[in-house]
C-alpha cells in the first residue's frame, strides 16, 4: 500500500491548534511516564533488596525496663530472658542487641581504616553488638574463620561498650577491604584501635534502611548487649512457627518478669512487619507514581480519540469525495493512522527533551541518577502504540463511510 | 439570559455523554490530586509558630573542624554538653531553652492501670514560654527548679486522662524509672508537627510528647537521651560522665532574642566564644558559627520528606494534562457546533453573546469536575496512608475549605481551557457556515 505522506502533512498544516494540543499533550505524559517508570523502577528494586538473614522466621521483641537498672541488673535480667526464649518450643535461637539489619531503629556508624593513621577510612560499615547466638539468630552463613567463642563476649550497654577484641565482618566488607588476599586474622583500624578479623559472614544488610553505598557491609563486635533502659530481642523461629511464636513472645517475657513494658501494639512484631513499615514511603511513591501513569496515559488516550472523532466527522465530505474517487477503505484507514502517527511523532520529540529537563529537576529533590534513554524509547513507542489504538476506532468510523456522505449537506 | 445559557449548557452536555464524562472525571482527577498534594505540602511546611518567627533562634558551633563527615559542611544541627552549659550562662537572651528526647517507663500507683512507657523531652523552664506550650491545669516549673534538682514533671493531656481521668492533678505524683515526680502542670494537646524544636527526634511525626522533665534534673539523673548522639568516629569514651565531657552533640538548644540589636550582639557573643575555644586549644580551626531564627531553621532541616514534594509536582503536571486534554475536548466540541453558531450569528447574536454562552458551557463542566473533584479530594486525603507514612498521613485533614478550593480550582481550570475554543467559536462566519450547510 502506499500511503501519500506528504498530502497528509499539508492536511495537518491546516489544523495547527488540534495538532499543537495532541502534541503537546503527548510530550508533558511521555516526560512524566518516563520519569515515574524509571522512579519506579529504581525504588522496587531498592524495595526488594534482601537483608540476608532468615528474614520468614524472625520476630523482633522491643524490650524497655522499668525502674532505673544498674548495668549489672540489666545484664542479669537480660540473660534470663534469652536463656528463657532459647529454651521456648518453636525457637532456634535468640539474641539481643541495639537494632537488627535493613529497618532498625538505631544505627552505629563505624569508619574502618587499613591503617592506624590513615587519613580517610577504607570502608564505612555500620556494627552490630553480638554474642555468640547472633549468627545461628539471623541464619547467615559462616563463609571462613570461626564464630565468637563466649569468653570473648563482652557485657556492653548504649554508654559502656568496648572499644576492643576480635570481629566478623560481611563479604562484601571482606572484599572491599582486602580485595586480593584472605581478611581472616588480619587486623583493621576503628577508631584508632587494632581490630583482628576472626570470621567472614554471607552478606547481611546494615541497620539503618536509608544506607545505599555501604549496606552490606556490617561488622559484628563481640558485645553481650543489655541497656539499662531495654533492648531488641532478635528471635529466630522454626520454620513457619514464627506467627504462633510472635502471639505468645509478650506473655512468655511477662512471665519471667513483670518489671516491663513491651508495647502491646508494636510491642512484639514480624520482621516482615516491621521491613514493610521501614518501606512504606518507597512503596507509597510507587503506587502514587503508578496511579498517575495510568491516568495519564488513559486521560492522553481519551484526549486523543476526541478530537480524532472531531476531524472525521469534519471531514466526512472530503472523505466522501475520495471514495467516490476510487479511494480504498484501507486508503482512508491508512491516512487516518498515520496522520495520528506524525502528530504522536512530533509530541515524541519535544517529549524527550521535556523528559530530560524533568529528570534534571528530579534529580534536585531525589537521590536519582541520569534517565537512560531506555526510558524514552519504551515510553515512545507505548505512546505511538496507544495513539495508534486511540485513533483505530474512528479511522475505522471513516473508513466505513459511504462515497454518498460526498453528496451531503454537513449538517 | 444567563439561565438561557446555562440551560443551553446544561442541554448540550447531555448530548455527547461519553466526552463530557471524560472531560469531567479528567478535570476531577487533577484538581483532586493537586488539592491533596498541595494540602500535604501546606502541612508539612507550615512554620508551627509563624508569631515567634522573630525570636526564636537556634546557635549552631562547629566542633568538629576538618573531621565533619555527616552534616554537608554545616556545624552539628544540635550541641555537646559543655557547649550547652557555657550558653546557658549567657544572659543576653532573655529566653534559653535546652531539650533533648526522653523515653522513660512507669509503674502507675494505681495498680489498675499497667506499666507503660512514654516519649517526651528534658527541658529547660522557658521552653513552656518560648514555644508557647498552652496548659490546662498548673503550669511550668520555674526557672529557679532549673537548677535546684527539682522533682517537677508537667505531663500531657492524654497522660492525664490515661493515669487521673483528665482531673486536675497537679500536685499530685508520678512515679518514673524509680523515681518520684510532682506534677506541675497539664499541657492542653500540643504537639507540633514536625517536631522542629529537638532536631535528634525531627523525623518523629509522632504522637504527642506526654513527660516534660526539667533539663537539670535529667542531667543528674543521667537519663539517656532517646534521640541520636552524633560522636566522632574515632570516640572511645564510656560511659556517661565521658559522653558529658566529650564533643557528642545530642541536645537541641533555642534562645530567645527581642530585638535586631540583640540578635547582632548574641552572634557576636558566638563567634567570640568559639574563638575562644580556638585559643584555649580546644578547635584547631577558625571559629564557625551560625545563628538561623526559626524559618531558616526550618529550611535547614528540610523536614518535608522529598515524596510529598515529588507528588505534588506530579499532580501538577497531571493538572496540566488534563487542561490541554480538556482545551483539544472543547475545541472539538464548540467547532462541531459550527452550523449552530452560523445560524445564532446570522440571527443576530452578538459575538460577545457567543462568548458568553459556550463560557457558561465550560463552567457547568468545570463545576461538574469540581464537585466531582472535591468528593474524590476528600477521598483521596482519607486514604492517604496507602501511599504516605501514617503519622504524616493523620496530619492532613479535608474540611469545607479545602473543598470548595477544589470547586474553585476546577472552575478556573475549566474556564482558562474554554479561552482559546471560545475564542475560536466567536470567529466563525455566519455567512460561510449557512452557505456551507
Amino acid at each position: 500500500m502506499n500511503i501519500p505522506v506528504r498530502p497528509i502533512l499539508s492536511a495537518l498544516t491546516r489544523h495547527k491548534a488540534g495538532v499543537f494540543l495532541i502534541a503537546l499533550q503527548v510530550a508533558l505524559t511521555l516526560a512524566i511516564v518516563a520519569n515515574a517508570v524509571f522512579v519506579i523502577g529504581q525504588r522496587v528494586i531498592y524495595i526488594s533488596r534482601p537483608t540476608g538473614i532468615d528474614e520468614a522466621n524472625i520476630v523482633v521483641v522491643d524490650n524497655r525496663w522499668v525502674g532505673a537498672l544498674t548495668s549489672v541488673q540489666a545484664q542479669a535480667k537480660t540473660a534470663a530472658d534469652l536463656a528463657m526464649l532459647r529454651q521456648l518450643p518453636g525457637v532456634v535461637d535468640a539474641y539481643a542487641d541495639y537494632s537488627f539489619p535493613g529497618a532498625g531503629p538505631w544505627a552505629t556508624l563505624w569508619a574502618i581504616s587499613l591503617d592506624a593513621n590513615q587519613k580517610s577510612p577504607t570502608s564505612y560499615s555500620e556494627a552490630y553488638f553480638a554474642d555468640e547466638h547472633a549468627l545461628a539468630t539471623y541464619g547467615v552463613r559462616l563463609v571462613a574463620g570461626r564464630n565468637f567463642q563466649a569468653d570473648e563476649v563482652t557485657p556492653g550497654s548504649q554508654l559502656e561498650q568496648s572499644t576492643a577484641g576480635p570481629i566478623i565482618i560481611t563479604q562484601d566488607l571482606a572484599g572491599k577491604l582486602f580485595p586480593a588476599e584472605s581478611s581472616l586474622g588480619k587486623a583493621v583500624y576503628v577508631g584508632g584501635v587494632a581490630r583482628t578479623i576472626v570470621g567472614v559472614i554471607s552478606d547481611m544488610q546494615v541497620p539503618a534502611v536509608g544506607t545505599r553505598t555501604f549496606a552490606y557491609r556490617s561488622v559484628l563486635s563481640p558485645i553481650r548487649w543489655a541497656d539499662a533502659g531495654g533492648d531488641q530481642y532478635i528471635v529466630r523461629a522454626k520454620p513457619g512457627q514464627a506467627e504462633q511464636l510472635r502471639i505468645r513472645l509478650s506473655t512468655a517475657l511477662y512471665n519471667v518478669s513483670r518489671l516491663r513494658v513491651i508495647d502491646a501494639v508494636d510491642g512484639v512484631q514480624s520482621f516482615h512487619a516491621l521491613r514493610s513499615k521501614a518501606y512504606s514511603r518507597d512503596r507509597g511513591l510507587v503506587i502514587l507514581l503508578t496511579t498517575a501513569s495510568i491516568i495519564l496515559l488513559l486521560a492522553t488516550a481519551g484526549g486523543i480519540i476526541g478530537i480524532t472523532v472531531f476531524w472525521v466527522d469534519e471531514r466526512r465530505r472530503q472523505i466522501g469525495l475520495r471514495r467516490a474517487l476510487g479511494a480504498k477503505r484501507s486508503d482512508i484507514l491508512a491516512h487516518i493512522l498515520t496522520e495520528n502517527f506524525f502528530i504522536i511523532l512530533l509530541g515524541i520529540s519535544v517529549g524527550s527533551l521535556l523528559a530530560f529537563a524533568v529528570n534534571i529537576a528530579l534529580m534536585h529533590f531525589l537521590e536519582m541518577t541520569r534517565l537512560p534513554t531506555v526510558y524514552i524509547a519504551l515510553g515512545s513507542a507505548l505512546l505511538l502504540t496507544l495513539g495508534q489504538c486511540a485513533a483505530l476506532s474512528p479511522a475505522r468510523r471513516a473508513a466505513r463511510m459511504s462515497p454518498m456522505e460526498a453528496t451531503r449537506a454537513a449538517i | 439570559m444567563f439561565t438561557y445559557y446555562l440551560n443551553l449548557g446544561m442541554h448540550s452536555l447531555s448530548r455527547n455523554v461519553v466526552i463530557t464524562g471524560l472531560m469531567i472525571m479528567l478535570i476531577a482527577v487533577g484538581v483532586a490530586g493537586s488539592i491533596t498534594t498541595y494540602a500535604l505540602l501546606n502541612v508539612l511546611s507550615a512554620n508551627p509558630l509563624p508569631s515567634r518567627s522573630q525570636q526564636l533562634f537556634v546557635p549552631q558551633i562547629d566542633n568538629r573542624g576538618p573531621n565533619r563527615i555527616t552534616t554537608g559542611g554545616e556545624p552539628d544541627p544540635e550541641l555537646a554538653f559543655r557547649d550547652v552549659i557555657a550558653l546557658r550562662a549567657n544572659d543576653e537572651a532573655t529566653g534559653r531553652a535546652a531539650i533533648y528526647p526522653i523515653y522513660l517507663a512507669s509503674i502507675p500507683a494505681d495498680i489498675t492501670i499497667q506499666p507503660f512507657a512514654a516519649k517526651g523531652y528534658a527541658v529547660s523552664a522557658d521552653f513552656f514560654r518560648m514555644f508557647l506550650v498552652p496548659f490546662q491545669y498548673g503550669g511550668a516549673w520555674s526557672r529557679a527548679d532549673d537548677d535546684d534538682g527539682s522533682n517537677a514533671v508537667v505531663i500531657g493531656r492524654d497522660l492525664n486522662q490515661k493515669l487521673f481521668r483528665g482531673e486536675n492533678s497537679v500536685g499530685r505524683e508520678l512515679p518514673l524509672e524509680g523515681h518520684v515526680y510532682r506534677i506541675a502542670g497539664v499541657m492542653e494537646q500540643w504537639n507540633p508537627l514536625p517536631r522542629f524544636y529537638a532536631a535528634a527526634d525531627v523525623q518523629g511525626f509522632d504522637l504527642a510528647p506526654q513527660i516534660f522533665l526539667p533539663f537539670q534534673r535529667a542531667i543528674d539523673l543521667k537519663i539517656p537521651t532517646a534521640g541520636s548522639t552524633y560522636c566522632a568516629l574515632n570516640y572511645q569514651g564510656r560511659g556517661w560522665d565521658d559522653l558529658v565531657r566529650s564533643e557528642c552533640t545530642w541536645i537541641s538548644y533555642w534562645v530567645e532574642l527581642s530585638d535586631a540589636a540583640a540578635v547582632r550582639r548574641y552572634a557576636a557573643f558566638l563567634s567570640a566564644y568559639a574563638e575562644e575555644q580556638n585559643a584555649n586549644g580546644r578547635f584547631s580551626w577558625p571559629a564557625y558559627t551560625r545563628l538561623r531564627d526559626l524559618e531558616q531553621w526550618l529550611k535547614y532541616l528540610k523536614i518535608v520528606p522529598s515524596e510529598a514534594r515529588i507528588s505534588f509536582f506530579v499532580a501538577l503536571g497531571l493538572l496540566l494534562v488534563c487542561t490541554v486534554n480538556t482545551i483539544g475536548l472543547l475545541l472539538a466540541r464548540f467547532m462541531r457546533r459550527g452550523p449552530d453558531i452560523g445560524i445564532r450569528r446570522a440571527l443576530g447574536a452578538s459575538r460577545g453573546a457567543i462568548y458568553r454562552q459556550y463560557l457558561v458551557e465550560a463552567a457547568v463542566i468545570g463545576l461538574a469536575g469540581g464537585l466531582l473533584g472535591a468528593l474524590l479530594t476528600v477521598s483521596f486525603i482519607g486514604n492517604l496512608n496507602l501511599v504516605f507514612e501514617e503519622k504524616i498521613a493523620r496530619t492532613v485533614h479535608s474540611d469545607a475549605g479545602t473543598m470548595a478550593l477544589a470547586i474553585c480550582l476546577a472552575v478556573v481550570v475549566a474556564i482558562i481551557a474554554a479561552a482559546y475554543p471560545v475564542w475560536r467559536a466567536s470567529r466563525i462566519q455566519p455567512a460561510w457556515q449557512l452557505k456551507a450547510g
